[in-house]
């Protein structure tokens, strides 16, 4: 990715913040189950994964903090390159693109806060990858 | 729909004038001798939008040095109010996300380099939300302004590790401002937030601890009453408000809006933030700490 200056980097995550959409009710209703809500992500965020019959996954997300723009942004993201890869593909994604994507001054906080998304839906991918071992 | 009764000169507070309310701003938002600044946690959020005219202040780009681990000197500062086009004369008024915590922190900032003309927006960021006001993405622009600053005073509302220590030491009033697991030492951060960059969890003797947001009105986000807040701070720990208070948290951005609240709302006279905070003195060498 080439270097963004602070401007193009925020239009940018912006965009991806207006193009969140919020897990559909036939995945998820409130409240949200504690098991999907994202570790050290303060913007209560909410992962779920879902199958799709050829064997990749789908990503969803719910931001309950209203002004959570980067988690918003970071969950478009998110949907937008992982969903429809297989899990072996999603536990192969590369945490540290966050920091290209966010930048290298991003806070300590935030930034582990939206690795906490990730990882949640990395943690999804690859317990699908054990069940397949073990059946 | 915006209300017009706001209650900010019925509080009781010592410097009502420090506080403006949501009515006040929509109806000075063009107002050349006014500048009205957000200050957020999240560098996205005054990007998505924000009260219209409003500039930013981002607090790590703006306001910290990058290579110290610092506040922006006199230059730097001249400079940053040069590109908001703020003189000494402009009044500004800071707003932000999470109950003005990060407004009250550039405000505190300010006033090192002795900004008097600085207000906050009562209730913050939320409050002109919920009221439907109008937000736009336009950024502005303004007229650079020439600026001749005072030099920091790092002494009026700033102490250092060392004099801590000395302060600890006296039992002069300490207030911690984190959470009650940061305070305990059961955690190092906030709820919800990363374990990070701290050897050791606990306080600093002698320390009392008041969460910082326990000063706000959670349903409003604007401050509580002068003696709803005087509940807090003198009946629960003790506080009088001739004391030498200090107040510090993690890195000292909570604390700045505690340091706001007992200087301007309840008039403390002595009141100083110590920003070195908690991953400087949980990480020091030789210093103690207490647990529990």
């Amino acid at each position: 990715m080439k270097a963004m200056d602070r401007r193009e980097r925020s239009d940018m995550l912006i965009e991806y913040a207006d193009q969140f959409e919020e897990v559909p009710a036939s995945v998820a209703t409130r409240p949200f189950a504690e098991r999907n809500r994202a570790p050290r992500c303060e913007s209560e965020a909410y992962v779920w994964v879902t199958d799709h019959p050829d064997g990749t996954l789908k990503l969803h997300f719910a931001v309950e903090n209203p002004q959570g723009v980067s988690a918003k942004a970071w969950a478009a993201i998110l949907d937008e390159t992982l969903s429809g890869l297989t899990p072996e593909q999603i536990v192969t994604a590369d945490p540290e693109r966050l920091f290209d994507i966010f930048g290298r001054d991003i806070s300590m906080g935030k930034g582990q806060g939206l690795l906490g998304m990730l990882d949640l839906v990395q943690h999804e991918a690859r317990r699908r990858i054990d069940a397949r071992r073990a059946g | 729909m915006p209300t017009t009764e706001s209650g900010i000169t019925t509080r009781g507070y010592a410097r009502p004038d420090v506080l403006v309310d949501t009515e006040w701003v929509a109806a000075h938002l063009n107002d050349p001798n006014v500048r009205i600044v957000e200050s957020d946690e999240d560098p996205l959020l005054y990007a998505s939008n924000h009260v219209p005219n409003a500039a930013e202040v981002d607090w790590a780009r703006d306001l910290n040095d990058p290579v110290r681990r610092d506040y922006l000197d006199r230059a730097a500062f001249e400079k940053l109010m040069s590109r908001l086009g703020v003189t000494p004369e402009t009044t500004v008024v800071f707003y932000g996300d999470k109950n003005n915590w990060w407004a009250c922190y550039a405000f505190w900032v300010f006033q090192l380099f002795g900004h008097e003309k600085a207000r906050v927006m009562d209730g913050g960021r939320i409050k002109w939300e919920k009221e439907g006001r109008p937000m736009t993405r336009e950024v502005p622009t303004f007229a650079s302004s020439v600026y001749h600053a005072k030099e920091r005073d790092d002494v009026r509302y700033r102490i250092f590790r060392d004099a801590v220590r000395q302060h600890a030491q006296a039992a002069r009033p300490l207030i911690d401002v984190r959470s009650p697991q940061e305070f305990s030492g059961e955690r190092t951060h906030m709820p919800e937030y990363p374990q990070e960059g701290v050897l050791r969890g606990g306080h600093i003797p002698g320390a009392k601890n008041v969460p910082w947001a326990r000063a706000v009105t959670p349903e409003t986000g604007e401050f509580k009453s002068a003696d709803d807040l005087r509940a807090i701070y003198e009946k629960e720990i003790g506080l009088k408000p001739a004391d030498d208070v200090v107040a510090y948290c993690r890195i000292g951005e909570r604390s700045s809006h505690t340091w706001f609240v007992l200087t301007y709302l309840l008039g403390y006279t002595k009141v100083r933030n110590y920003d070195g905070s908690w991953t400087e003195w949980g990480n020091s060498v030789g210093l103690p700490i207490e647990k529990g």
